[in-house]
Protein backbone atom coordinates (compact mmCIF):
# COMPACT_ATOMS: atom_id res chain seq x y z
CA UNK A 1 0.00 0.00 0.00
CA UNK A 2 2.58 2.41 1.31
CA UNK A 3 4.49 1.46 -2.18
CA UNK A 4 1.87 2.27 -4.37
CA UNK A 5 1.36 5.48 -2.12
CA UNK A 6 4.57 6.65 -2.62
CA UNK A 7 4.56 5.80 -6.40
CA UNK A 8 1.28 7.41 -7.26
CA UNK A 9 3.42 10.54 -5.31
CA UNK A 10 6.48 10.64 -7.83
CA UNK A 11 4.06 10.66 -10.64
CA UNK A 12 2.33 13.09 -9.17
CA UNK A 13 5.03 15.33 -8.76
CA UNK A 14 7.23 14.66 -11.86
CA UNK A 15 3.50 15.65 -13.44
CA UNK A 16 4.10 19.24 -11.56
CA UNK A 17 7.61 19.88 -12.02
CA UNK A 18 7.05 20.71 -15.67
CA UNK A 19 4.52 23.39 -14.85
CA UNK A 20 6.09 25.33 -12.43
CA UNK A 21 9.38 24.18 -10.51
CA UNK A 22 10.89 23.00 -13.19
CA UNK A 23 9.20 25.03 -15.73
CA UNK A 24 11.12 24.92 -19.07
CA UNK A 25 11.33 28.36 -20.33
CA UNK A 26 11.54 30.10 -16.90
CA UNK A 27 13.19 28.12 -14.67
CA UNK A 28 15.48 26.25 -16.84
CA UNK A 29 15.97 28.49 -20.12
CA UNK A 30 15.64 25.86 -22.42
CA UNK A 31 13.74 26.41 -25.67
CA UNK A 32 14.64 30.31 -26.13
CA UNK A 33 14.64 30.62 -29.75
CA UNK A 34 10.50 29.22 -30.85
CA UNK A 35 9.93 30.76 -27.31
CA UNK A 36 10.85 34.27 -28.97
CA UNK A 37 10.27 33.58 -32.51
CA UNK A 38 6.45 32.46 -32.50
CA UNK A 39 5.21 34.41 -29.41
CA UNK A 40 4.04 37.26 -31.63
CA UNK A 41 0.42 35.64 -31.59
CA UNK A 42 -1.39 32.80 -29.83
CA UNK A 43 -2.55 31.12 -32.52
CA UNK A 44 1.28 30.08 -33.49
CA UNK A 45 2.30 29.62 -30.18
CA UNK A 46 -0.48 27.15 -29.24
CA UNK A 47 0.33 25.25 -32.62
CA UNK A 48 4.20 25.12 -32.22
CA UNK A 49 3.47 24.01 -28.67
CA UNK A 50 1.25 21.01 -29.39
CA UNK A 51 3.96 20.22 -32.18
CA UNK A 52 6.34 20.10 -29.20
CA UNK A 53 3.93 18.20 -27.31
CA UNK A 54 3.89 15.56 -29.96
CA UNK A 55 7.49 15.35 -30.69
CA UNK A 56 8.26 15.17 -27.19
CA UNK A 57 5.96 12.58 -26.14
CA UNK A 58 6.82 10.02 -28.83
CA UNK A 59 10.63 10.41 -28.48
CA UNK A 60 10.29 9.53 -24.82
CA UNK A 61 8.71 6.90 -25.35
CA UNK A 62 11.19 5.58 -27.99
CA UNK A 63 14.54 6.80 -26.23
CA UNK A 64 12.89 5.62 -23.16
CA UNK A 65 12.62 1.75 -25.01
CA UNK A 66 15.72 1.47 -25.93
CA UNK A 67 17.04 3.20 -22.87
CA UNK A 68 19.34 -0.13 -22.25
CA UNK A 69 20.79 -0.30 -25.95
CA UNK A 70 22.19 3.38 -26.14
CA UNK A 71 26.24 3.28 -26.17
CA UNK A 72 27.19 6.55 -24.27
CA UNK A 73 29.47 8.09 -27.20
CA UNK A 74 26.61 7.80 -29.59
CA UNK A 75 23.63 8.72 -27.10
CA UNK A 76 23.12 11.90 -28.68
CA UNK A 77 23.00 11.62 -32.13
CA UNK A 78 20.68 8.47 -31.53
CA UNK A 79 18.20 11.02 -29.37
CA UNK A 80 18.92 13.51 -31.97
CA UNK A 81 17.95 11.53 -34.97
CA UNK A 82 14.93 9.82 -33.06
CA UNK A 83 13.58 13.25 -32.68
CA UNK A 84 14.71 14.44 -36.49
CA UNK A 85 11.71 11.80 -37.37
CA UNK A 86 9.12 12.42 -35.45
CA UNK A 87 9.68 16.39 -36.23
CA UNK A 88 9.61 15.03 -39.82
CA UNK A 89 6.18 13.98 -39.21
CA UNK A 90 4.89 16.76 -37.33
CA UNK A 91 5.86 18.84 -40.13
CA UNK A 92 4.20 17.02 -43.08
CA UNK A 93 1.42 16.85 -40.58
CA UNK A 94 1.03 20.60 -40.86
CA UNK A 95 1.68 21.06 -44.56
CA UNK A 96 -1.33 18.68 -45.11
CA UNK A 97 -3.96 19.83 -42.94
CA UNK A 98 -2.85 23.45 -41.83
CA UNK A 99 -0.65 24.71 -44.66
CA UNK A 100 -1.47 28.76 -44.17
CA UNK A 101 -0.54 27.62 -40.14
CA UNK A 102 2.90 25.80 -41.76
CA UNK A 103 3.72 28.80 -43.77
CA UNK A 104 3.67 30.98 -41.08
CA UNK A 105 5.58 29.34 -38.73
CA UNK A 106 8.01 28.98 -41.44
CA UNK A 107 11.49 27.47 -40.25
CA UNK A 108 10.72 27.29 -36.80
CA UNK A 109 8.94 23.78 -37.05
CA UNK A 110 11.76 21.80 -38.22
CA UNK A 111 13.85 24.04 -35.69
CA UNK A 112 11.80 21.78 -32.99
CA UNK A 113 14.59 19.30 -34.06
CA UNK A 114 17.27 21.33 -31.94
CA UNK A 115 14.83 22.65 -29.08
CA UNK A 116 16.94 21.84 -26.31
CA UNK A 117 13.89 20.86 -24.20
CA UNK A 118 13.82 17.73 -25.84
CA UNK A 119 17.16 16.81 -25.74
CA UNK A 120 17.41 17.77 -22.37
CA UNK A 121 14.27 15.79 -21.72
CA UNK A 122 15.61 12.66 -23.13
CA UNK A 123 18.94 13.10 -21.90
CA UNK A 124 17.94 13.79 -17.85
CA UNK A 125 14.68 11.47 -17.58
CA UNK A 126 14.13 9.25 -20.77
CA UNK A 127 17.37 7.72 -21.08
CA UNK A 128 17.13 6.32 -17.02
CA UNK A 129 13.92 5.45 -16.80
CA UNK A 130 10.90 3.40 -17.78
CA UNK A 131 8.13 4.35 -20.20
CA UNK A 132 5.81 5.39 -18.17
CA UNK A 133 7.67 8.01 -15.71
CA UNK A 134 8.90 9.20 -19.09
CA UNK A 135 5.67 9.89 -20.54
CA UNK A 136 4.32 11.63 -17.57
CA UNK A 137 7.51 13.91 -17.59
CA UNK A 138 6.70 14.63 -21.39
CA UNK A 139 3.26 15.56 -20.44
CA UNK A 140 4.26 17.77 -17.95
CA UNK A 141 7.05 19.69 -19.63
CA UNK A 142 5.11 19.85 -23.15
CA UNK A 143 2.42 21.00 -21.55
CA UNK A 144 4.47 23.53 -19.12
CA UNK A 145 5.90 24.79 -22.34
CA UNK A 146 2.82 25.22 -23.93
CA UNK A 147 1.32 27.37 -21.30
CA UNK A 148 3.78 29.70 -20.83
CA UNK A 149 4.36 30.43 -25.02
CA UNK A 150 0.73 30.92 -25.03
CA UNK A 151 0.91 33.16 -21.79
CA UNK A 152 3.75 35.23 -23.33
CA UNK A 153 1.96 35.31 -26.84
CA UNK A 154 -1.26 36.51 -25.32
CA UNK A 155 0.63 39.55 -23.44
CA UNK A 156 2.28 40.40 -26.68
CA UNK A 157 -0.60 40.19 -28.78
CA UNK A 158 -2.87 41.99 -26.45
CA UNK A 159 -0.49 44.44 -26.38
CA UNK A 160 0.54 44.56 -30.23
CA UNK A 161 -3.10 44.91 -31.50
CA UNK A 162 -5.25 45.11 -28.64
CA UNK A 163 -6.87 41.76 -29.30
CA UNK A 164 -6.87 37.82 -28.83
CA UNK A 165 -8.14 35.42 -30.72
CA UNK A 166 -9.78 38.49 -33.16
CA UNK A 167 -11.71 39.49 -30.09
CA UNK A 168 -11.24 43.15 -29.14
CA UNK A 169 -10.57 43.23 -25.51
CA UNK A 170 -8.48 46.36 -25.27
CA UNK A 171 -11.12 49.67 -24.68
CA UNK A 172 -11.17 51.80 -28.05
CA UNK A 173 -8.82 54.48 -26.97
CA UNK A 174 -6.00 51.97 -26.35
CA UNK A 175 -3.05 52.90 -28.58
CA UNK A 176 -1.45 49.77 -30.09
CA UNK A 177 2.25 49.12 -29.01
CA UNK A 178 3.41 48.47 -32.54
CA UNK A 179 6.46 46.99 -31.15
CA UNK A 180 5.32 44.29 -29.45
CA UNK A 181 4.98 42.59 -32.23
CA UNK A 182 8.54 42.76 -33.38
CA UNK A 183 11.69 41.29 -31.66
CA UNK A 184 12.31 43.83 -29.32
CA UNK A 185 9.21 43.23 -27.49
CA UNK A 186 9.65 39.86 -27.68
CA UNK A 187 12.99 39.84 -26.10
CA UNK A 188 11.84 42.86 -23.66
CA UNK A 189 8.63 40.54 -22.38
CA UNK A 190 10.67 37.26 -22.22
CA UNK A 191 13.29 39.44 -19.73
CA UNK A 192 11.03 41.45 -17.92
CA UNK A 193 9.15 37.78 -16.75
CA UNK A 194 11.68 36.35 -15.74
CA UNK A 195 12.65 39.07 -13.77
CA UNK A 196 8.87 38.67 -12.16
CA UNK A 197 9.39 34.72 -11.61
CA UNK A 198 12.45 35.56 -9.87
CA UNK A 199 10.73 37.64 -7.73
CA UNK A 200 7.72 35.79 -6.78
CA UNK A 201 9.93 32.31 -6.68
CA UNK A 202 12.66 34.09 -3.97
CA UNK A 203 9.63 35.17 -1.98
CA UNK A 204 8.46 31.11 -1.91
CA UNK A 205 11.97 30.06 -1.27
CA UNK B 1 30.22 42.44 -61.81
CA UNK B 2 26.56 41.80 -61.73
CA UNK B 3 26.87 38.35 -59.83
CA UNK B 4 29.77 39.82 -57.62
CA UNK B 5 27.17 42.68 -56.42
CA UNK B 6 24.32 40.12 -55.65
CA UNK B 7 26.78 37.87 -53.72
CA UNK B 8 27.93 41.19 -51.87
CA UNK B 9 24.60 42.77 -50.73
CA UNK B 10 23.68 38.89 -49.24
CA UNK B 11 26.18 39.12 -47.67
CA UNK B 12 25.26 42.90 -46.00
CA UNK B 13 22.17 41.44 -45.75
CA UNK B 14 22.29 38.45 -43.52
CA UNK B 15 25.20 40.23 -41.67
CA UNK B 16 23.49 43.26 -40.70
CA UNK B 17 20.03 43.85 -41.61
CA UNK B 18 18.59 40.05 -41.36
CA UNK B 19 21.23 39.41 -38.53
CA UNK B 20 20.22 35.74 -37.76
CA UNK B 21 20.45 36.47 -33.73
CA UNK B 22 18.72 39.81 -33.79
CA UNK B 23 16.16 39.49 -36.22
CA UNK B 24 15.01 35.06 -36.70
CA UNK B 25 15.79 34.65 -32.80
CA UNK B 26 18.27 31.69 -34.27
CA UNK B 27 21.28 30.63 -31.51
CA UNK B 28 19.79 32.35 -28.50
CA UNK B 29 21.39 29.55 -26.19
CA UNK B 30 25.06 29.64 -26.75
CA UNK B 31 24.14 33.75 -26.90
CA UNK B 32 22.89 33.07 -23.52
CA UNK B 33 25.53 31.11 -21.85
CA UNK B 34 28.98 31.86 -23.38
CA UNK B 35 28.67 35.53 -23.91
CA UNK B 36 30.36 36.49 -20.25
CA UNK B 37 33.59 36.99 -21.39
CA UNK B 38 34.87 38.30 -24.86
CA UNK B 39 37.70 36.09 -26.00
CA UNK B 40 35.36 33.11 -25.30
CA UNK B 41 32.79 35.00 -27.16
CA UNK B 42 35.14 35.90 -29.82
CA UNK B 43 36.19 31.73 -30.03
CA UNK B 44 32.78 30.36 -30.00
CA UNK B 45 31.75 32.80 -32.83
CA UNK B 46 34.58 31.60 -34.55
CA UNK B 47 34.03 28.13 -34.41
CA UNK B 48 30.09 28.64 -35.14
CA UNK B 49 31.09 30.45 -38.36
CA UNK B 50 33.43 27.41 -39.60
CA UNK B 51 30.59 25.12 -38.56
CA UNK B 52 28.18 27.07 -40.59
CA UNK B 53 29.95 27.76 -43.32
CA UNK B 54 31.37 23.83 -44.06
CA UNK B 55 27.75 22.61 -42.97
CA UNK B 56 25.58 25.82 -45.12
CA UNK B 57 28.12 24.34 -48.40
CA UNK B 58 27.51 20.59 -47.70
CA UNK B 59 24.03 20.52 -47.37
CA UNK B 60 23.26 22.76 -50.39
CA UNK B 61 25.05 19.84 -52.05
CA UNK B 62 23.56 17.23 -50.66
CA UNK B 63 20.08 18.92 -51.03
CA UNK B 64 20.68 19.80 -54.76
CA UNK B 65 22.75 16.52 -56.23
CA UNK B 66 21.27 13.71 -53.99
CA UNK B 67 17.92 14.62 -52.08
CA UNK B 68 15.53 16.98 -54.79
CA UNK B 69 16.50 14.64 -57.84
CA UNK B 70 15.84 11.51 -56.27
CA UNK B 71 12.55 12.97 -54.68
CA UNK B 72 13.76 12.22 -50.97
CA UNK B 73 13.20 15.27 -49.66
CA UNK B 74 10.96 13.66 -46.93
CA UNK B 75 14.71 12.89 -45.44
CA UNK B 76 15.86 15.93 -45.63
CA UNK B 77 15.98 16.96 -42.00
CA UNK B 78 17.67 14.08 -41.01
CA UNK B 79 20.30 14.67 -43.64
CA UNK B 80 20.94 17.85 -42.24
CA UNK B 81 21.31 16.70 -38.47
CA UNK B 82 23.53 14.56 -39.31
CA UNK B 83 25.69 16.61 -41.54
CA UNK B 84 26.04 19.42 -39.04
CA UNK B 85 26.58 16.93 -36.25
CA UNK B 86 29.69 15.20 -38.17
CA UNK B 87 30.87 19.11 -38.68
CA UNK B 88 30.97 19.55 -35.22
CA UNK B 89 32.49 16.40 -34.22
CA UNK B 90 35.37 17.98 -36.73
CA UNK B 91 35.67 21.47 -35.31
CA UNK B 92 36.02 18.87 -31.37
CA UNK B 93 38.37 16.85 -32.70
CA UNK B 94 40.34 20.12 -34.34
CA UNK B 95 40.30 21.90 -31.28
CA UNK B 96 40.80 19.14 -28.71
CA UNK B 97 44.22 18.18 -30.71
CA UNK B 98 45.73 22.17 -31.28
CA UNK B 99 43.66 24.23 -28.26
CA UNK B 100 43.60 22.39 -25.66
CA UNK B 101 42.77 25.44 -23.48
CA UNK B 102 40.46 26.89 -25.79
CA UNK B 103 38.69 23.26 -25.69
CA UNK B 104 38.71 22.65 -21.51
CA UNK B 105 37.56 26.65 -21.35
CA UNK B 106 34.24 25.85 -23.60
CA UNK B 107 33.07 22.94 -22.37
CA UNK B 108 29.43 21.60 -22.51
CA UNK B 109 29.18 24.69 -25.10
CA UNK B 110 31.22 23.25 -28.02
CA UNK B 111 29.55 19.68 -28.39
CA UNK B 112 26.15 21.74 -27.91
CA UNK B 113 26.87 23.82 -30.91
CA UNK B 114 25.39 20.60 -32.70
CA UNK B 115 21.92 21.73 -31.22
CA UNK B 116 22.91 25.60 -31.80
CA UNK B 117 19.81 26.49 -33.71
CA UNK B 118 21.41 28.90 -35.94
CA UNK B 119 23.10 26.38 -37.35
CA UNK B 120 20.29 24.05 -38.75
CA UNK B 121 17.84 27.61 -39.00
CA UNK B 122 20.79 28.66 -41.96
CA UNK B 123 20.48 25.00 -43.57
CA UNK B 124 16.75 25.62 -43.68
CA UNK B 125 16.42 28.83 -44.85
CA UNK B 126 18.99 28.55 -47.58
CA UNK B 127 16.38 25.57 -48.85
CA UNK B 128 13.22 27.54 -48.03
CA UNK B 129 14.57 30.66 -50.05
CA UNK B 130 15.44 28.16 -53.18
CA UNK B 131 19.29 29.80 -53.27
CA UNK B 132 19.70 28.30 -56.97
CA UNK B 133 23.74 28.36 -57.14
CA UNK B 134 26.26 27.11 -54.38
CA UNK B 135 28.70 30.47 -54.61
CA UNK B 136 25.84 32.56 -52.99
CA UNK B 137 24.76 29.41 -50.79
CA UNK B 138 28.56 29.61 -49.07
CA UNK B 139 28.82 33.48 -48.89
CA UNK B 140 25.48 33.37 -47.16
CA UNK B 141 26.15 30.87 -44.62
CA UNK B 142 29.54 32.34 -43.96
CA UNK B 143 28.17 35.84 -43.73
CA UNK B 144 25.46 33.93 -41.32
CA UNK B 145 28.30 32.95 -39.51
CA UNK B 146 30.10 36.23 -39.25
CA UNK B 147 26.91 37.85 -37.86
CA UNK B 148 26.75 35.49 -34.90
CA UNK B 149 30.28 36.52 -34.11
CA UNK B 150 29.02 39.80 -33.90
CA UNK B 151 26.43 40.01 -32.04
CA UNK B 152 28.15 37.71 -29.73
CA UNK B 153 30.81 39.95 -29.59
CA UNK B 154 28.79 43.02 -28.89
CA UNK B 155 26.45 41.37 -26.04
CA UNK B 156 30.75 40.31 -24.55
CA UNK B 157 31.22 43.57 -24.79
CA UNK B 158 28.29 45.08 -22.85
CA UNK B 159 27.99 42.02 -20.33
CA UNK B 160 31.53 42.60 -19.01
CA UNK B 161 30.72 46.29 -17.95
CA UNK B 162 26.91 45.05 -16.95
CA UNK B 163 28.81 43.33 -13.90
CA UNK B 164 29.74 46.52 -12.72
CA UNK B 165 26.84 48.12 -12.86
CA UNK B 166 23.99 48.11 -10.30
CA UNK B 167 21.07 45.98 -11.64
CA UNK B 168 17.96 44.92 -9.17
CA UNK B 169 18.67 41.65 -7.93
CA UNK B 170 15.71 39.54 -9.66
CA UNK B 171 16.80 40.79 -12.86
CA UNK B 172 20.42 39.33 -12.43
CA UNK B 173 21.61 37.11 -15.06
CA UNK B 174 19.54 35.73 -18.17
CA UNK B 175 16.79 38.58 -17.56
CA UNK B 176 18.86 41.98 -18.09
CA UNK B 177 20.61 39.59 -20.93
CA UNK B 178 17.64 39.36 -22.68
CA UNK B 179 16.24 42.85 -22.17
CA UNK B 180 20.21 44.20 -23.37
CA UNK B 181 19.27 41.72 -26.55
CA UNK B 182 15.76 43.59 -26.66
CA UNK B 183 17.54 46.83 -26.86
CA UNK B 184 20.29 45.89 -29.49
CA UNK B 185 17.52 44.44 -31.55
CA UNK B 186 16.09 47.95 -31.42
CA UNK B 187 19.05 49.88 -32.89
CA UNK B 188 19.31 46.24 -35.44
CA UNK B 189 15.92 47.58 -36.74
CA UNK B 190 17.62 50.51 -37.76
CA UNK B 191 19.05 48.83 -40.71
CA UNK B 192 15.47 46.80 -41.91
CA UNK B 193 14.67 47.90 -45.43
CA UNK B 194 17.90 48.67 -46.51
CA UNK B 195 18.74 46.06 -48.84
CA UNK B 196 15.92 43.95 -50.00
Amino acid sequence: MTNSNAKTSRYGQTLLAGLWRENPVFRLLLGMCPTLAVTAAVKPALTMGCCVIFVLLCSNIIVSLMRNLLKPHLRILMFTLTIATFVTIADLFLKAFVPRMSEMLGPYVPLIIVNCIIICRAEACASKNPMLVSVIDALSMGVGFTVTLCFLAGIRELLSTGKIFEAQLMPDAFVPWAAMSMPVGAFITLGLMLGLVNIVAGKKA
Amino acid sequence: MDTLSILLMGFISIVVVNNLVFTKFLGICPYLGVSGRIDMAFGMGLAVTFVVTLSGTLTWLIDHLLLIGTSLEVTRYICFILVIAGAVQLVEMYLRKFFPSLYESFGIFLPLITTNCAILGLCLLISLEGINSLLEAVVLSFGAGIGFTMAICIMAGIRENLDLADVPDCLKGAPITLITAGLLAMAFMGFAGMIR
